[in-house]
């Protein structure tokens, strides 16, 4: 496991995320009204749309080009929609938040 | 032979171990008690009610001076540790060394104090122990203002003991809502709620500057400028273990002095307990972990086996009225599923945190009757697979049963306006239906609720069905979306009758039935709040769709578009050479638009701080192509130079642009101004089109050339330049006000009727008052959203959070 520190978790805005970039493609990192944060690929499967610009909604967030809904807990799209986002390990500890990156090392970008 | 122990610290977990300890071995351990307040254990939990005045110091002291007598515990009160000798086994106080054969540090914790200039002035105090509550006491003997920074446990049961002590009290907070590690946003509102009606007033976001005074302190001043004036500020930010005697001891210290389950630290002759603690990388704040310590530390010192295990926590606030608790976690995890329960007429709201088939977590306000029951499913990891479906109506509720979709109406108090056109309140209508109306034309008749715009119909039709039960058939209205029964109209209505100036206002007295909303209702509620409360309610960046957000409407492929403001479709050389160095500077593709202004399309969202940056510096401002606002206003060139135009159509254009840029309306509002009825600007397919002519202005409303082609209608005729800007200001306040997000103002007439438009905006003093409103709330939103985020500060944000794609290719 390689946990690799990527920034305060204040630089998330609530109910917000941020995009982090990675040989494997952009990650986007997500902090809900609550304060927990989640990690996922950046790309909605549908149509590329950057999921680090939708809006985030209790733990979900809605593809800011046609409104696919997905869980940041497994990654799935709800409702009628079916597919996918790969998530990522991520913590919070002192107030920085943790990625596990060792996924996103060595891997050309799909 | 007694061995002898020390202790350093007469606090309630150290109390404990002295307790277990002369139960279990009576006659080990010789003891010296070293205490630095002058005064033995009393109960700190209970220095909140002695605060209020609910009780007093005596009723809460657990170890009186008998007690210490008959346990033959030598007490030290009053005396600092000034150093431990681990070698020589010794702790020196200030008035002299004692040995010791087993030493148990419990020092407790500090109060943390925000290092602003003015915090050591006399008047500022922290909260922790009973000279703090006594200095408290004593200064709210004279009345006058007190500020308490800290919005969590501590510093609002503070809030609350000074207020019932009579002062005027204001609690700051850094966060956006109270006691947000124990609570969410929903329970911090009600907790805000409530705390209001006691007089306290309650200030989040708020972070503290520096605190003003000469010789005591004076005032508090934020970051935001705003100076609160104060004669006692209380410092009650957060706590941290108090580690200075071990770290000068050398004993392994993290955050908190390590120890390991046993509650050795890293010396095995030396244990610690209590607040100073760090376990696992955990701290303990609260009484209950202390006292599962206090009886490890005994069995540890009397030679047993035993082991301190962490459990789960819940969290009550001691102040009188206040029902709130909170247990488990919310933190994140695959899997986890909410369950809320509100009901607005109650003032209660329930969450339940559910993972698989156990509770997790749990948070409730208002009505906390059941939270003993849920808390032990938590500890006890209970399968609650088969009371899912009835769970949060707690042990007593197990038939099912439906939250009323009408408690929201329902719980309207009579004098509720119902009817905002003509002014009818909840008492009329519903004396009218009991009087014999029971459908909505009869209610329509009898009281002309719902009789002018409509909008209120789904609320009268509501008030029918609660009236009569079921004898009233409801037609199905359009909720907003899956987390309401309500339709757009009828939250409209309610956020403006029931003063709701904030999301969670709505999501709760509404019964929202998700924790804050989802992409369909709250880009609504963030537009109808700031539309309807411009001064109490802040527009909130992240309910609002990608392009509003941005400032820059995005591309398929996730790339910007740029347009700055050309007013009245004027532009000057200047501008034109800055717009061609943009283009240039950042790669962008350049189209002209059918509004007459120019698109740089293809920008990475990175650039877009320095583009902006850099067309501001030309002078431009945000074209807020992207918005639900105000687009651009078409013109011709009018009499200026055309042969035919018969007024000045540009000037107007522009005067309108200037006057209406920056506001935020249900949906995208293009005008357009002609300077003659040949119509060059297309101004009759505008959302309102102004066309010149010889005696004035024909303003004309309700055009669209998008999916739906329509000519505007005929609004009215003015003979005047000053009254066509009168009557498109009223005009398009009056639509701000009553349309449904995401309704073009051709669809909103459609709903309404011109009529009714023509009829409101005949009558020159709500015209004046429309206009008024708009101008207060373009006090607030006219201001160019570019320059904003092109200072580097706000600009930051724009770049990744981090980008190893830099690192690796290093």
């Amino acid at each position: 496991m390689t946990w690799t520190d990527i920034g305060a978790v204040t630089d998330v805005p609530l109910r917000g995320a941020r995009l982090v970039k990675t040989h494997a493609g952009c990650i986007a990192v997500f902090r809900t009204a609550e304060d927990e944060v989640f990690a996922a690929s950046n790309a909605c499967p549908h149509k590329q749309g950057p999921l680090s610009e939708g809006i985030v909604h209790g733990q979900k967030v809605t593809c800011p080009l046609h409104n696919w809904v997905f869980d940041l807990n497994t990654g799935e799209a709800q409702g009628a929609d079916e597919g996918r986002i790969a998530v990522y390990p991520v913590r919070i500890e002192a107030g920085r938040i943790l990625l596990e990156i060792s996924a996103l090392q060595n891997r050309s970008a799909a | 032979m007694k061995q002898k122990l020390v202790v350093i610290g007469a606090g309630m977990a150290s109390g404990r171990v002295l307790e277990h300890l002369r139960e279990r071995a009576p006659d080990q351990y010789d003891i010296t008690l070293f205490n630095a307040e002058p005064r033995g254990n009393y109960n700190r939990i209970m220095l909140s009610p002695v605060l209020s005045g609910e009780k007093t110091y005596a009723e809460i002291v657990t170890h009186d001076d008998d007690w210490y007598a008959q346990n033959e515990i030598s007490c030290r009160f009053g005396e600092h540790v000034v150093g431990i000798d681990r070698e020589a086994k010794t702790v020196t106080g200030q008035n002299g060394t004692v040995g010791y054969d087993k030493l148990l540090i419990a020092t407790g914790s500090a109060p943390f104090i925000i290092p602003v200039p003015g915090k050591d002035l006399p008047g500022v105090i922290s909260y922790r122990d009973l000279d703090d509550t006594n200095a408290m006491v004593e200064a709210s003997a004279k009345g006058g203002k007190a500020v308490v920074i800290g919005g969590g446990l501590l510093g609002l049961e503070a809030a609350a003991g000074l207020a019932l002590r009579g002062m005027e009290v204001t609690v700051l907070h850094l966060m956006g809502h109270l006691m947000e590690r124990q609570l969410d946003e929903a329970a911090g509102y009600l907790l805000k709620k409530d705390l209001e009606k006691r007089g306290i007033t309650v200030l989040t976001k708020a972070a503290t500057k520096a605190i003003l005074g000469e010789d005591h302190v004076e005032a508090v001043l934020l970051e935001d400028g705003t100076v609160l004036d104060a004669d006692l500020v209380v410092m009650a930010v957060g706590i941290r273990p108090e580690t200075r005697l071990a770290n000068d001891a050398h004993l392994d210290v993290a955050r908190g002095i390590e120890v390991n389950a046993q509650m050795m630290t890293s010396d095995p002759d030396v244990l610690a307990v209590g607040e100073c603690v760090e376990l696992d990388g955990q701290l303990f704040g609260l009484v209950a972990p202390l006292y599962d310590q206090a009886k490890v530390v005994a069995a540890t010192l009397t030679g047993e086996e035993a082991a301190f295990v962490p459990k789960e926590l819940s969290t009550k606030l001691k102040v009188t009225g206040c029902d709130l608790f909170s247990a488990g976690d919310f933190a994140e995890g695959e899997g986890r599923e909410d369950v809320v329960f509100r009901d607005p007429s109650r003032g209660v709201y329930k969450r339940l945190v559910i993972e698989g088939d156990r509770l997790v977590g749990a948070v409730m306000y208002g009505d906390t009757a059941d939270s003993n029951w849920f808390f032990g499913l938590i500890k006890n990891g209970t399968d609650i697979a088969e009371m899912r479906e009835t769970l949060i109506f707690g042990p007593a509720y197990q038939g099912g049963g439906q939250a009323d979709p009408l408690s929201a109406v329902a719980a309207l108090p009579p004098e509720a306006e119902i009817c905002g056109c003509n002014g009818i309140c909840k008492s009329t209508i519903v004396n009218a239906i009991e009087g014999g109306a029971t459908d909505l034309g009869a209610v329509k008749a009898t009281t002309k609720a719902s009789a002018s715009c409509g909008t209120c119909t789904g609320l009268v039709e509501q008030l029918l069905q609660v009236t009569l039960g079921d004898g009233f058939e409801m037609p199905t209205a359009q909720p907003v979306c899956g987390c309401t029964d309500l339709s757009h109209e009828d939250v409209r209505r309610l956020i403006k009758s029931q003063e709701l100036k904030s999301q969670e206002a709505v999501w709760q007295e509404l019964g929202w039935k998700t924790v804050n909303g989802c992409h369909t209702c709250r880009p609504a509620v963030n537009f109808y709040l700031l539309a309807d409360w411009p001064l109490d309610y802040t527009d909130d960046p992240q309910s609002r769709f990608v392009n509003e957000r941005n400032h820059a409407n995005i591309q398929k492929d996730g790339t910007y578009s740029v347009m700055p403001r050309m007013w009245g479709g004027m532009t000057t050389p200047q501008e034109l050479v800055a717009i061609a160095q943009a283009a240039e500077k950042y790669g962008a593709t350049v189209k002209v638009t059918g509004g007459q202004r120019i698109d740089l399309l293809g920008v990475k969202k990175e650039d877009l701080p320095a583009i902006w940056a850099d067309l501001n510096a030309a002078g431009m401002v945000s074209g807020h192509a992207y918005t639900k606002g105000l687009r651009t206003v078409k013109t011709c060139v009018g009499s200026d130079w055309c042969r035919f135009g018969t007024q000045d159509s540009t000037g107007l254009g522009i005067k309108l642009e200037k006057r209406l840029w920056g506001s935020w309306t249900p949906h995208k509002v293009k005008l357009g101004v002609s300077g003659c009825p040949r119509n060059c600007a297309e101004a009759t397919c505008k959302d309102i089109g102004i066309v010149c002519v010889d005696s004035g202005y024909q303003i004309g409303v309700g055009g669209a050339a998008g999916m739906d082609v329509k000519e505007v209608e005929r609004l009215v005729d003015v003979p005047t330049e000053e009254e066509a800007i009168e009557w498109t200001v009223a005009f398009v306040q009056l639509y701000r006000e009553n349309a449904k997000y995401l309704d073009r103002a051709y669809k909103w007439l459609a709903k309404v009727g011109l009529d009714w438009v023509q009829e409101v905006l005949a009558d020159p003093a709500e015209r004046a008052a429309l206009v008024d409103r708009f101008d207060l709330s373009q006090s607030v939103y006219q201001t160019d959203p570019w320059a904003e985020r092109a200072r580097p500060e706000v600009a930051q944000s724009f770049q990744p959070l981090a980008d190893f794609t830099l690192e690796a290719a290093e």
